[in-house]
């Protein structure tokens, strides 16, 4: 299971997508949008995706993570659109046999995604608005 | 040739608009282009990073590019 969606995230969703009699750990990551950032209050977010070369990246992340672990399933789905405080923008749910795997091949997913996938976060503070991570 | 490059998140806000076409001579690279539009639109060159997409792949600046390429900026990215 790989999206990219402009509705709410249903989490029981993505653990049910990564089901396995093979598994005896199924390790979740909720990203959450929180009200704050550097000091500044934080109103919403706004999310954008490159939906094509997003869902792409998001596709290798998964085949990478089964090649690093011994991966049964795993789920990641990414919010976009506009997001309220304590929305849900991510979800990574990932399925091993045992589960440091699903600990570390999660955390690895998640840490991944910032860095390569396509998608870009604006804040809305009460006086403005920024793009994170878009300056040095 | 001519190629319209697709804009996101702050080259969106920079350039106006979700498209620009860009008229570069044939054989142009990846580099070429970041350099024409960096000219342009000298705000471009602030960001921490500004990376092409070619048929949503990263590509390198010795990438040549054809007028079929999908072609897309990729602002410094923050999901998740």
């Amino acid at each position: 299971m790989i999206e990219i969606t402009d509705q709410p995230i249903q989490v029981q969703s993505c653990i049910d997508a990564v089901q396995s009699e093979r598994a005896g750990a199924v390790d979740v990551f909720i990203g959450t949008v929180r009200n704050h950032n550097k000091n500044r209050e934080v109103v919403r977010l706004e999310f954008e995706a490159f939906d094509g070369m997003a869902v792409r990246k998001m596709r290798e992340l998964g085949e990478e993570a089964s090649r690093r672990w011994p991966v049964e399933k795993i789920a990641i789905v990414h919010r976009k659109g506009t997001l309220e405080i304590g929305d849900i923008a991510v979800v990574i749910a990932v399925a091993t046999p045992h589960r440091k795997d699903a600990f570390e091949a999660c955390r690895w997913v998640i840490d991944t995604l910032k860095e390569v996938v396509p998608i870009w976060k604006k804040e809305i503070y009460e006086n403005g608005e920024e793009w994170l991570e878009a300056h040095p | 040739m001519e190629l319209t490059i697709h804009l996101y998140g702050i080259t969106r806000d920079i350039i106006g608009s979700s498209k620009k076409s860009v008229q570069l001579p044939d054989g142009a690279r990846v580099q070429d282009l970041l350099e024409q539009i960096r000219k342009e639109y000298p705000s471009l060159a602030e960001l921490k990073s500004l990376l092409v997409a070619v048929n949503e792949e990263y590509a390198e600046g010795e990438v040549v590019l054809t007028g079929r390429d999908d072609v897309a900026l990729i602002p410094p990215v923050s999901g998740g």
